[in-house]
């Protein structure tokens, strides 16, 4: 069909100019297509704060990355004890301090480099934090997409599920069953890795997405029930999009900003949630490193090597810190109308 | 047609708005859409525990009218009359509780979403609010070619040169299609959602109140928009609309309701000129007039007295009879039916007449075989034409001569 298009924009209609959002002010010009994202980056970038935790983040995921490398090809060595910097009349404190071999000094004890298990450790840690809050994520999204756009019975059982999952008394039946569940799943066939490290691993995401959701599923749904009655929605029934299209081509886009928010701020909670089930047992046990059994062991030395406990530590504060800063931060920017 | 820059595109495009006339119905047109006896009941659950049914909400109850292809019918009435429920009944965005939407002889009125796909391409709508109809997240071109993906109407490859040519339809650079909602003004997302309704070549389109979020200046670009496409493409509308001057330039058949009834419907001369239909004269009356204001003083305006009542709760007999300046008893014990007055004029009203020429008795009395409170009449015999299927008859009961005849 070809039609001239001849109802036309009047001269001086005001409709071709172009809209002025809230970055639109500073001297555009030219045709440029920006996108929600692209405006919500634009307020990221100007915030401080948000950039120098976004750095910090950046900084530990590379961290994260390249560690497994390092420890492959050799230069950072996480088991190899040095016995020799072991000082035995004092109970295996060591003989020197931070040096060159050994930036954060060795474990007293054992004689392992410090820095190589911190660093290890970060890895392993942020890799459970990382797949627990992406598992976690995917359920709630999931559940609260659903239960928020059919509402009605299916909402009910949902709304039941969530409240029973939180009223579960999660942290005793985790500890309760962790051998349990962990002799299991090897039963299962899922493999156990060095030391136990991958089966345990993988209890402790698992654990951590089936007790984490319901939060999100919460908000999701609260979300849902508010875009739902937006009229796109009834434009995308009306051009036969089937349900699942509705919900992850319609809904799912106009979710990203709280579930990257929410993201951002498991992510911490996990790391820290990790370092709490190492002290009680449950999880990646020594020798492998995690930030959380790292610090457990160092418990025994705060006293006589406060290097050993405060190294870990600290590095687990400015994961938290910077995370919790760089989700505040994406909220800002992602719902410019909500404020501080 | 050439599409530039955005400036070149204002200087070439010298067509005035007021080039348009007023629509009007094409001569001996088919049937499109036929609506007949209309329900929508919402349920009322109590609070607490268990959800128990308390009441309905009586959105749309009992309508019937006809859609000629290329046509358009307006449908007017004050917030909350059920005119916009009607247009999501037609569109199937509700399912009806009863009564039956023919769309080209079929009644797709209880059809089961899941079998509704192949309707979707034929019935169509446009939205009243153009910033929240469109998905904030999607391209233009997104929203646009999404119909086009799901019905596989067009092989990937020509998805972007016809949503280029659906934007220069409606008047939109053609260029801006990876540009996002948040970028276009009112008008121009309104025109968004218009391409977006006409990807499909639909048969319908159902437009809710289109054009009242928009400023006026606007709205007289969109209206001649819809009226071009109209023209060009023979789309049938059913215009919702609250702005009589707007549906009377627009809609060659209009209906007004009233609390999830039609209380009055007829072609355009009818309603404006000689509406019978107290509610119809009273809303009419309200409507501002330039030219009553260039020569001073204003027009007498019927002020009704009191609330629409609840459509939960909806007063028996006649729905307007609460608020009705002419109402008597019989108002209240039976419901008026839908009496052809004219060729194509339909009134619901015990009393139809002219403003302040409204009979003393009820001229459906004898019909409904009731005497002139409402009771019972054993001597009169009900009338056999009074039905509610939609469209007209050729037959119709003269008020003048208070008979039936035909023209």
């Amino acid at each position: 069909m070809s039609l001239t298009a001849s109802s036309v924009e009047q001269p001086g209609d005001s409709e071709f100019h172009e809209p002025e959002g809230d970055d639109k002010a500073a001297g555009k010009v030219g045709v440029e297509g920006r996108s929600p994202a692209k405006l919500a980056w634009a307020r990221f970038r100007k915030d401080r704060l948000s950039m120098v935790s976004f750095s910090v983040v950046v900084l530990f995921f590379a961290i994260a990355v390249l560690t497994p490398i390092l420890v492959a090809a050799g230069v950072l060595k996480p088991q190899d004890s040095n016995q020799d910097l072991l000082n035995l009349m004092t109970g295996g404190l060591p003989t020197e301090g931070m040096s060159l071999a050994h930036p954060f000094g060795i474990e007293p004890g054992t004689g392992r480099d410090l820095l190589s298990r911190i660093l290890l450790g970060t890895t392993l840690s942020m890799t459970i934090a990382l797949s627990g809050a992406i598992i976690t994520v995917i359920i709630g999204t999931v559940l609260g997409i659903i239960a928020g756009f059919t509402g009605g019975v299916v909402d009910g059982v949902i709304g039941r599920i969530i409240d029973l999952t939180l009223s579960f008394p999660s942290t005793l039946m985790l500890l309760a069953l962790s051998q349990v569940v962990v002799d299991r799943m090897l039963d299962l066939g899922i493999p156990s890795g060095p030391n136990g490290a991958f089966v345990n691993g993988f209890y402790i995401v698992i654990v951590l997405a089936a007790f984490g959701w319901p939060p999100v599923a919460r908000l999701i749904r609260g979300q849902v029930l508010s875009i739902r009655e937006r009229e796109f929605v009834d434009a995308a029934r009306l051009m036969g999009a089937s349900r699942p299209r509705i919900y992850f081509k319609e809904i799912l886009p106009n979710l990203w900003a709280p579930i990257l928010v929410y993201f951002t701020l498991l992510m911490p909670a996990y790391v820290s949630a990790e370092a709490a089930l190492s002290y009680l047992g449950v999880g990646i046990k020594n020798p492998t490193p995690t930030l959380g059994n790292v610090l457990s062991g160092a418990l025994l030395y705060a006293d006589s090597y406060p290097l050993f406990f405060f190294t870990p530590a600290i590095f687990i504060a400015v994961i938290v810190i910077s995370f919790n800063l760089l989700g505040d931060g994406a909220r800002d920017a992602l719902d410019p109308k909500a404020g501080r | 047609m050439s599409t530039t820059e955005n400036g070149d595109q204002v200087a070439t495009r010298p067509e005035p708005v007021a080039a348009h006339a007023a629509s009007e119905n094409p001569e001996d047109a088919r049937t499109l859409l036929s609506v007949e006896n209309l329900k929508m009941y919402f349920p009322v659950k109590s609070s607490g525990l268990i959800h128990r049914k308390v009441g309905d909400v009586q959105a749309v109850d009992g309508v019937s009218f006809e859609v000629k292809a290329g046509g358009s019918l307006g449908l007017v009435g004050e917030s909350g009359c059920g005119k916009s429920t009607t247009g999501r009944l037609i569109t199937r965005l509700y399912e009806p509780t009863a009564g039956h939407i023919r769309f080209e002889g079929e009644d797709i009125a209880s059809v089961p979403e899941r079998k509704l796909k192949p309707l979707r391409r034929e019935i169509q709508m446009i939205f009243q609010d153009p910033y929240t109809s469109l998905n904030p997240r999607h391209t233009v071109g997104s929203i646009i070619g999404t119909p086009l993906r799901i019905h596989n109407v067009v092989p990937e490859k020509q998805v972007l040169p016809r949503v280029k040519e659906l934007l220069e339809i409606v008047g939109l650079n053609p260029e801006h299609y990876n540009r996002f909602p948040n970028e276009f003004s009112g008008g121009q997302r309104q025109r968004i959602g218009i391409a977006r309704a006409l990807t499909l070549n639909p048969k319908l389109l159902v437009a809710d109140e289109p054009v009242s979020a928009l400023d006026v200046s606007i709205q007289a670009q969109v209206i001649n928009l819809l009226q071009d496409i109209q023209r060009e493409f023979g789309v049938a509308f059913l215009f919702i609309a609250h702005d009589l001057a707007i549906v009377r330039h627009f809609c060659p058949e209009v209906a007004v309701m009233y609390l999830g009834k039609i209380v009055e419907i007829g072609d355009r001369d009818s309603i404006y000129n000689q509406p019978r239909h107290p509610y119809t004269q009273a809303l009419l009356s309200a409507v501002p007039d330039v030219k009553q204001a260039a020569v001073g003083g204003r027009r007498e305006r019927i002020q009704l007295e009191g609330d629409v009542p609840s459509p939960i709760n909806p007063p028996s007999g006649c729905r307007f009879r609460t608020r009705c300046p002419i109402a008597q008893d019989i108002c209240a014990r039976l419901e008026p039916p839908l009496l052809q007055i004219g060729k194509k004029h339909k009134v619901a009203c015990h009393f139809p007449g002219a403003l302040g020429q409204h009979p003393n008795e009820p001229l459906t009395a004898g019909m409904l075989g009731v005497d002139h409170q409402g009771n019972p009449d054993p001597g009169a015999s009900p009338s056999p034409d009074l039905t509610d299927k939609p469209g007209y008859d050729d037959t119709w009961f003269d008020l003048d001569t208070r008979t039936f005849g035909r023209a």
